[in-house]
């Protein structure tokens, strides 16, 4: 007699699983133990394997389906065995429902969506009565807090003081351009389950850094106009202001507002900085390095770029000193002098992101129903998807683009 | 050859046996020198045998009150001598007790007076000792005199607490300089025994470091049972004679003499820091006498750290006992729990007895903070008025915006035991609310916490 295959539950809380992949089909020999499909539970994908030796005869559902846990999913049994067809009474009401087309599994477009609901557990956070009750006035966020007391615990002095007070304005509020100077160059967050849970499984299936992409095309129009005008402005004494340096600020002052992309990724926390440094690629003889503009954010233009020249000579000649070219919390890379319009670029771990910049070019651009010429640029960001995730990307990505396009922004 | 051990620890007190037995715990091979008994001042002659012959005192004064609770006891009459007897006997069985230890956890005893040497070595005698990984500094402290005045401790008419727990007669009258911990108690004690008892303190109330009410409650309690207490009072001379000690006490602008036909000395401790060879290792002190330790507890030299009534105030056995083990664990490469030096237990054992934790009402105001004061009185509790303790209160200092317990003071008969609750809350950083909610069993003097916590919050119940 055949034996039935059920939805098993496999995580202690998951009450359905989306059948992702058959992993056995129809007619194929499985031995009990045998994988028999991919099945993602609220927490992540897991493996639904047979109990039974003989053939896989008859699968009850359609890959990206939703079933209920104990739902007969499919059958195994002898070669040509009949058993009751989709009209099973097990089935009743709960009948499988199909996923909406958008929730293709077989699209494997980056950045993939993420198979995990936050299940409230996950992010318990360990804190003392008094810590709770300070950080629900001040407005921290605990999950956001790295706790100093035994065991991790959040106590009183984490979420006291000036760099709570730092933390609660610097997470939410994207109002402010600049960055309260808090005496805490960073925080040390754990990663909740659903961090580890991603960083696990992006990292194994795209490689050690799992890595998607974010392009934007910039009209660099005002950029080019206030450029131009500093620059006249600075006159013959001055070294002049490039384009990389309104990039490398506009990057810097836009991860003030996204401290979420200025993080990074420590294989059992994330490390979210409150100071931005910048690390710049430059091409140099026999390869790349990136040196670290320090605190970009609180830099002016000129200071930027009078440094970025500095730093980019040396590290031609290969005069930097190792604490010149680490420590950055985020990088930029360059390629627009090479008449590259857009191309990605790798990341620099532990950061968590990088921006590639392509040519700045003259381009026609529907203004309304009108075509006028614009000077244009693309700009790709290579994010680490352990630590951001592709709408933290995006929001990130939104604000630089607004600060290029708009610079007098920049000034705020 | 030199004998080697990984830890050496000088002095076997509250601070250095703890240390050595969480070095032996954690596997350390370890040392004590101890040139006395072991278990030091607050076994030998301190924290232990004063609470003997505090219950000695506590009878006493139980049963002149019997009759009130139906128990006739005839006449009471009291004998320090065999008071004494039995409380050397309770302190003896604890030193046996600390001697016991050592062997159990395997840890040598080098009997005599160490003195540290370059290169983590301790002489002893003839012989010298290597520590492998560190050399514990734990010497203690002793009691001492106010020679400027005339009153340097003749052992005779002039005691301090070591005498005093040694005496086999008591004097008729005894003035005590000082009204600490140590004051008060054995004003309590002597009181007992039918000693007239006269306390002078310089600074302008009894028990200074405890909260104001704390003070005031203790001060009627004492007057009431015809102890005499001058507070804010300048010793200006001492006659001492051969039975009798005279003494020119200026007060509140008043000028009187104090005939005594004892002086106890009560004012303070000098920390045991001569003739240990600090210098030779190159072993800094700090302004106010102890040895300079930083945050590890390690003195200025590397490898010698310095733990219990030498590196610093609080002079209090528990405080010193924990530092004996977060610098076992330091040593043994662990990462212990820091202390809260904020959050050590003050506890004075007279009749009642006063313990307290954080901050009195005084500081809060000083450091302007917003507080709010829960108090309940042991008059409306329902345990208390049965033991006919009704002496005292709780009270508790809470935060107002945020309900931390800022600090906690409680006199009464059992105040010494009741003080963890809020020990225990405060390490853990629960607020009164916290505290409120836990249930708490009637009837019991307990209950007073939860309602000087629900006090705090404006919703008490029993007053």
């Amino acid at each position: 007699m055949a034996t039935k295959v059920h939805m098993e539950a496999l995580s202690p809380t998951m009450e359905e699983g989306r059948l992702v992949k058959w992993t056995k089909h129809e007619g194929d020999p499985v031995k009990s133990g045998d994988t028999l499909a991919e099945v993602e539970t609220d927490k992540a994908v897991m493996e639904l394997v047979a109990r039974a030796d003989g053939q896989l005869i008859k699968v009850m559902v359609p890959e990206g389906t939703t079933v209920p846990v104990g739902n007969i999913v499919a059958w195994i049994g002898k070669p040509g065995e009949k058993v009751d067809g989709a009209g099973s009474t097990e089935q009743g009401a709960a009948a499988p429902k199909p996923a909406p087309a958008t929730a293709s599994p077989k699209l494997a477009s980056a950045p993939a969506p993420i198979p995990v609901a936050a299940p409230a557990d996950a992010t318990r956070v360990k804190a003392s009565p008094l810590a709770k009750r300070i950080a629900k006035e001040v407005g921290v966020d605990l999950k956001l807090v790295q706790g100093s007391g035994p065991g991790g615990r959040v106590v009183k002095r984490d979420v006291e003081g000036g760099a709570a007070q730092a933390r609660a304005v610097a997470t939410p509020a994207p109002s402010s351009v600049l960055r309260a100077p808090s005496g805490v160059p960073f925080e040390d967050v754990p990663l909740t389950q659903i961090r580890k849970t991603i960083a696990k499984r992006l990292a194994a299936s795209l490689g050690p850094i799992p890595h998607f992409f974010l392009t934007t095309e910039i009209d660099m129009e005002r950029a080019a106009e206030a450029r131009e005008a500093l620059n006249k402005q600075l006159g013959e004494a001055g070294g002049k202001i490039s384009f990389n340096d309104i990039v490398i600020k506009a990057v810097a002052l836009a991860l003030v507002q996204h401290r979420a992309c200025n993080a990074w990724f420590q294989e059992d926390h994330i490390r979210y900085w409150n100071e931005v440094h910048i690390g710049m690629a430059v091409a140099i003889e026999d390869g790349l390095i990136t040196p670290v503009i320090r605190n970009a954010d609180m830099k002016s233009l000129r200071e930027i770029s009078a440094e970025s020249r500095e730093l980019a000579g040396r590290a031609r000649n290969r005069r930097l000193k190792p604490e010149e070219y680490t420590g950055a919390t985020f990088s930029v890379s360059n390629l627009g002098m090479f008449d590259i319009d857009h191309f990605t670029a790798v990341i620099n771990p532990p950061e968590s992101g990088i921006v590639a910049i392509g040519s700045i070019a003259a381009q026609a651009v529907a203004d309304g129903d009108r075509v006028v010429v614009r000077r244009r640029m693309r700009a790709t960001m290579s994010c680490d998807h352990r630590v951001i995730d592709g709408a933290t990307g995006a929001a990130y990505m939104r604000t630089l683009k607004q600060m290029l396009e708009n610079p007098l922004a920049m000034l705020l | 050859m030199a004998q080697s051990f990984d830890v050496i620890v000088l002095g076997g007190g509250p601070a250095g046996y703890v240390c050595a037995i969480r070095c032996a715990q954690l596997g350390l091979a370890t040392a004590v020198v101890e040139q006395e008994k072991l278990g030091g001042v607050c076994v030998n002659i301190g924290c232990i045998p004063t609470k003997a012959l505090l219950h000695s005192a506590y009878i006493a004064n139980l049963l002149k009150e019997s009759k009130e609770f139906g128990v006739e006891a005839g006449s009471v009459t009291t004998d320090y001598g065999v008071a004494m007897k039995r409380s050397r006997r309770v302190s003896d069985q604890n030193s046996k007790g600390v001697e016991f230890l050592m062997k159990k956890n395997k840890i040598t005893v080098v009997k005599g007076t160490g003195v540290l040497q370059p290169g983590r070595k301790v002489k002893v005698g003839s012989d010298v000792y290597e520590a492998k990984k560190a050399v514990v500094i734990a010497t203690g402290s002793r009691v001492k005199g106010i020679p400027q005045i005339g009153l340097e401790i003749n052992k005779t008419t002039v005691i301090s607490s070591d005498e005093a727990l040694l005496l086999e007669k008591i004097p008729a009258s005894l003035a005590i300089i000082g009204a600490g911990a140590v004051g008060m108690e054995f004003a309590d004690i002597f009181n007992a025994f039918g000693v007239k008892v006269t306390v002078i303190e310089a600074l302008p109330r009894i028990l200074p470091l405890e909260d104001a009410e704390a003070s005031d409650t203790l001060n009627k309690s004492y007057r009431k049972r015809g102890i005499e207490v001058i507070a804010g009072a300048k010793v200006t001379k001492a006659t001492v004679g051969k039975d009798k000690v005279t003494l020119d006490v200026e007060a509140g602008g008043e000028k009187k003499q104090v005939t005594a036909a004892a002086v106890l000395m009560a004012a303070g401790r000098a920390v045991n820091i001569e003739n240990i060879g600090l210098k030779e290792c190159g072993i800094q002190l700090t302004e106010r006498g102890f040895i300079k330790v930083d945050k590890n507890l390690q003195t200025s030299t590397a490898g010698y750290y310095a733990i219990g009534d030498v590196a610093g105030p609080p002079m209090l056995a528990h405080k010193g006992s924990r530092e004996g083990i977060v610098v076992a664990e330091l040593i043994a490469g662990q990462k212990p729990h820091p202390i809260k030096y904020d959050n050590v237990p003050s506890v004075t054992y007279c009749h009642p007895e006063v313990a307290s934790i954080g901050l009195t009402e005084d500081q809060c105001k000083e450091k302007k903070l917003d507080y709010v004061a829960g108090k309940f009185p042991f008059s409306a509790n329902g345990r208390a008025r049965g033991t006919g303790e009704t002496e005292g209160f709780v009270k508790i200092l809470r935060d107002k915006k945020y309900g931390e317990i800022l600090g906690a003071h409680i006199v009464g008969s059992h105040a010494s035991e009741m003080i963890h609750e809020l020990a225990v809350a405060r390490e853990n950083e629960y607020t009164v609310e916290e505290v409120e909610l836990a249930i708490h069993a009637h009837p019991t003097m307990s209950e007073a916490t939860a309602q000087a916590a629900l006090d705090s919050l404006g919703r008490v119940i029993d007053t």
